[in-house]
């Protein structure tokens, strides 16, 4: 038995074998055969296998994701019984006596080259078909397992290198009970899947990949960030209890669902929810979220090869609008770029794509893309109690000119006869570290805040969040964030409006206390960290908070601030 | 052999699924079979083949069919084609 160490990145435990996700070798030496038509033979062999293999995901697809996501396996199915792809393979091996493998790669390329030259964007990704299709019948004629996570029919803890939107998307919820994987931390994409999923996950373990075989009975403890490998019958069993200890501490705080948020002293705060889509509504509303704090709505841009119409935007908004019924749901405008493209947009690569064009700023120049989304967003507001948030707001200017759109394109709405809210609030998020010392000034013109924190650490302390050289400067507890999150608190609380915070936080138990005592009106999490919270916050008494949080702000390192939580939490939850 | 001229009337052109049902649609048949587009020719059994022609709405296309079944083949096709609203 051993152990890796990672980061917890989704709390909960999970005892499952391991199912590895990762690309496997391929490669392969050139040969001469000397018995052709045996050769001809292990790559129809190879070509059958491939073809049942496709059959079941298809099979799979059209239950699980219906008949549009399975097409493309039809596809992938003919590609398989081409004859302009099946007979020159095996006159190769006839003629120049080769082995399959040489063959089949020498002839699809050609065809790779070939889509890839077309000049319609729709033909050079057939390419990335025929690359598939390829992949999978030399997998077969090589004896080497691919992974088919479409195809899990039991259950399992995968291990992956790391987890792409395009992965996550395939993983049957039913089976798939943790992950683990090599590289990440608490704010990528994998971690967030994670939560929102509601299983267990470690992150940036380094070497997953490298010590856990396909089989290997694995536990995820997402609660310390352990992973251990083929463990002894006593830790199993020990973990186990510590499962069922776990379950039971979320069963207490289940209680809680329909409790409002208030300090042992009677302070009312908002928990609110994160979200990506609508399908997340549900987990909002089981924890008992007091409204939405953060609509993600760049998968509603993701995944696909061209933008979505203002239809389909509606159609989204309308959904969780309603089913929040009539409680807050901030919607954060179109924040692409950075870690998140979107290939069909054809963005020039950048140096630093995380300070480059992205978020509001792409939204201010590519104004055909925003405009659509705002008629969007307004069309639904009479559907709900909607707020929009602009994203990455680093002036005023920008606040204005976002604001402006906006007002056009519901003058014209009105005008076409469309029914509009008629109070939306316009707010923004705030993670540029200028606009969070320039609050006071904002706060004249903008109807809320949301402090944005996964950013705003790595703006501030200059550290890529993606680079895990320098993870060790994501300091949520750092007195200067501290200070200037304050800063946004008071500078809004001056003007009557509210400030919220939709980074991971605003569910951290450490940064709660701090937050509440810096008098944060409203903390916007994921939909499982809700009733926890709400529990911890029961029992911390404001006024005590307040005393703590201006301490910390006073102090010198992260460390003694995160040393005087603890000592003060103690205090006031006895 | 027999052969028939078509207009191509869905907006996306002859791409993905639509392609994919003539490929399955042809593959049925024993006869020989051809797509003709632009003066370029492709066996209507390889999805590759049609996918390449790169089909657009408004195309005149026109399919060959030789051997056995080609007449069964061929209106087989047309039907295919109607059906789906793809050309007329």
């Amino acid at each position: 038995m051993s152990f890796l160490n990672g980061i917890a990145a989704s709390s909960g435990i999970a005892i499952a074998k391991a199912y590895r996700l990762v690309e496997p070798d391929l490669s392969f030496g050139k040969k001469t055969v000397e018995d052709a038509a045996q050769e001809v033979e292990r790559f129809q062999a190879a070509l059958t296998a491939s073809k049942g293999e496709l059959e079941v995901i298809r099979d799979n697809a059209h239950k699980e994701l219906g008949a549009d996501k399975a097409a493309i396996f039809d596809a992938h199915l003919l590609v398989l019984s081409d004859p302009e792809l099946i007979s020159p393979i095996e006159d190769k091996i006839k003629t120049d006596k080769v082995n399959a493998e040489s063959a089949l790669k020498e002839t699809a390329d050609m065809f790779i080259t070939m889509f890839e030259q077309m000049d319609n964007e729709y033909m050079k990704e057939r390419a990335a078909d025929i690359r598939d299709v390829t992949k999978r019948v030399l997998s077969h004629l090589l004896g080497v397992q691919i992974a088919n996570p479409s195809m899990i029919a039991e259950e399992v803890i995968i291990i992956a290198e790391d987890l792409t939107p395009s992965d996550t998307a395939q993983l049957n919820r039913q089976f798939v009970k943790g992950f683990t994987t090599d590289i990440g931390g608490r704010t990528s994409h994998s971690a967030i899947m994670a939560r929102s999923m509601e299983i267990p996950a470690v992150v940036g373990t380094k070497e997953s990949t490298k010590q856990i075989k396909n089989g290997d009975l694995v536990i995820v403890d997402g609660l310390k960030g352990l992973v251990h490998i083929n463990p002894t019958p006593e830790a199993v069993a020990e973990y186990e209890e510590e499962h069922r200890k776990f379950e039971e501490q979320k069963a207490e705080w289940a209680k809680l669902v329909n409790e409002k948020s208030v300090s042992a002293d009677g302070h009312h705060v908002e928990l609110a929810a994160n979200i990506g889509t609508p399908k997340d509504l549900k987990g909002v509303i089981e924890n008992g979220g007091e409204g939405i704090g953060l609509y993600r709505t760049e998968f509603l841009y993701m995944g696909r090869d061209q933008l979505p119409t203002e239809e389909e935007q509606f159609e989204s908004y309308k959904a969780v609008l309603e089913g929040m019924e009539g409680k807050p749901v901030v919607v954060r405008t179109l924040d692409i770029g950075g870690d998140k493209e979107l290939p069909y947009l054809n963005l020039p690569k950048e140096m630093n794509p995380f300070l480059g064009f992205r978020a509001i700023r792409l939204c201010l120049e590519e104004q055909n893309i925003f405009r659509t989304q705002l008629r969007a967003l307004l069309r639904a507001s009479s559907y709900g109690n909607l707020k929009i948030m602009f994203p990455m707001i680093a002036t005023l200017d920008e606040f204005r000119q976002g604001k402006a759109i906006l007002e056009e394109e519901k003058q014209k709405l009105v005008s076409e006869g469309i029914k509009v809210a008629d109070h939306i609030e316009i707010g923004i998020m705030v993670e540029i570290p200028s606009t969070a010392v320039m609050a006071e000034q904002f706060a004249k013109e903008v109807d809320f805040f949301s402090v944005g924190t996964n950013d705003l650490i790595q703006y501030t302390m200059a550290a890529d969040r993606m680079n895990e050289r320098v993870s060790y400067l994501y300091q949520p507890y750092n007195p200067a964030i501290l200070r200037l999150v304050k800063m946004v608190i008071d500078a809004a609380h001056k003007e009557g409006k509210w400030a919220g915070m939709c980074g991971e936080m605003a569910g951290d138990e450490t940064a709660i206390p701090l937050l509440l005592g810096l008098g944060l009106d409203e903390f916007s999490m994921s939909a499982t960290s809700i009733l926890k919270a709400r529990s911890q916050i029961s029992h911390l008494n404001k006024k005590d908070m307040e005393a703590l949080a201006e301490k910390a702000l006073l102090m010198n390192t992260a460390k003694e601030v995160v040393q005087a939580v603890k000592e003060a939490t103690k205090l006031s939850s006895n | 052999m027999v052969q028939k001229q078509f207009k191509v009337t869905a907006e996306t052109g002859i791409h993905a699924r639509p392609a994919t049902m003539l490929v399955q649609a042809a593959s049925k048949f024993d006869s020989e079979i051809h797509l003709e587009y632009k003066e370029k020719k492709v066996n209507l059994k390889s999805i590759m083949g049609v996918m390449s022609l790169g089909v657009g709405q408004g195309a005149d296309i026109t399919i060959i069919a030789e051997g056995n079944d080609e007449q069964d083949a061929l209106n087989s096709l047309e039907e295919t084609l109607k059906k789906e609203g793809l050309a007329e």
